[in-house]
């Protein structure tokens, strides 16, 4: 399956997105913001960072990009689409999904492993989950506070568009502790923590097995893949 | 040239983690600010300044779209304001109300 993974000018963590692809047992295809061109991929990773320079709102200048108006098509079409991060803010700021983020409640930067429950195992990105299932993967933000209005908060929570929630934790004041969302067909998933910090053996979150083992957001990028292959 | 004014401020019934922290920062000052007030809340917006060459109508309109779906996220943050500073040499665009 073919992947595409945009970089925008700031972005961080796109070539970890593609590794974790090429990981996952997928084809990454570099992406580039200023082009029209999805070069015929099946799925897109809007990848973290600081696009921008986090200018005006972060992801607000990026969701203006050439190839945002592209993403936002595919989207409307049903192809997955997984904003990590900065590319949750993104998503956000297209109105892909609802909602939008402030900066942490607390001001600081945080960088953390942080535990998550799985509450959507439906979605494009999380079908290799079980609803439920506790997870570990980094987190590391700033503006990653999810944020709405209560009848958005009711609605997502009642539809099962809260695909992840904080557990243990509520690293930056997010409303319900919502760790990342969906829009209502699922194709469309967003998440402030890194599944692609997460995936393969020695180079993840600590786990009680062993020091930096932790592999739990590769089944985000197999989840897709397996998805492509049954259709 | 005059120059269009547009100011953003976080939603009212938000968390202004900025102005917090500059609310706790003044209260802090304590007895040594050389005016003591008791200022509750501050909250910090945003200001955009656009010099256009001239504030027509149809300026203004596509300003106050600027300012509605690019300079503010209608989720976090309202428009409060949106009004031309006019240079002294240059009369008749009038500020415009939301």
């Amino acid at each position: 399956m073919r992947i595409g993974v945009v970089t925008f000018p700031g972005s961080l963590d796109d070539r970890d997105a593609q590794r974790a692809v090429r990981l996952a047992g997928g084809e990454p295809v570099a992406l580039w913001h200023g082009s029209h061109d999805l070069d015929g991929v099946e799925a897109i990773i809007l990848p973290g960072g600081f696009s921008y320079g986090d200018y005006l709102r972060a992801g607000a200048i990026a969701s203006l990009s050439p190839i945002m108006s592209e993403v936002v098509d595919a989207a409307g079409r049903g192809m997955p689409v997984l904003g990590i991060c900065n590319g949750f803010q993104m998503l956000a700021e297209a109105r892909l999904i609802p909602g939008a983020h402030t900066r942490n409640a607390h001001q600081q930067f945080i960088r953390r492993d942080q535990r998550l429950r799985v509450e959507n195992a439906d979605t494009a990105w999380t079908t290799g989950f079980v609803e439920g299932q506790e997870i570990t993967i980094p987190l590391k933000n700033a503006d990653g506070r999810f944020v709405a209005d209560d009848e958005t908060i009711k609605r997502l929570e009642g539809e099962g568009q809260v695909a992840f929630r904080y557990i243990g934790v509520n690293p930056n004041g997010s409303m319900d502790d919502i760790a990342g969302v969906s829009n209502k067909e699922g194709n469309v998933v967003g998440l402030m923590p890194h599944p692609e910090h997460a995936t393969e053996a020695g180079f993840g979150p600590d786990t009680a097995l062993a020091m930096s083992s932790g592999t739990d957001g590769l089944t985000f990028f197999t989840s897709v893949i397996e998805k492509a292959l049954i259709k | 040239m005059p120059t269009i004014v547009v100011e953003v401020m976080p939603k009212a019934e938000l968390l202004d983690p900025q102005g917090k922290a500059v609310t706790f920062a003044l209260a802090r000052l304590g007895s040594t600010a050389p005016q003591v007030g008791t200022y509750s809340e501050v909250r910090i917006g945003k200001r955009f300044e656009l010099t256009v060459d001239e504030a027509t109508e149809a300026v203004l309109a596509e300003v106050k779209q600027f300012a509605e779906d690019i300079f503010s996220n209608s989720v976090i943050e309202d428009v409060v304001s949106l009004y031309v500073l006019e240079d002294p040499a240059l009369a008749g665009s009038a500020a415009v109300s939301l």
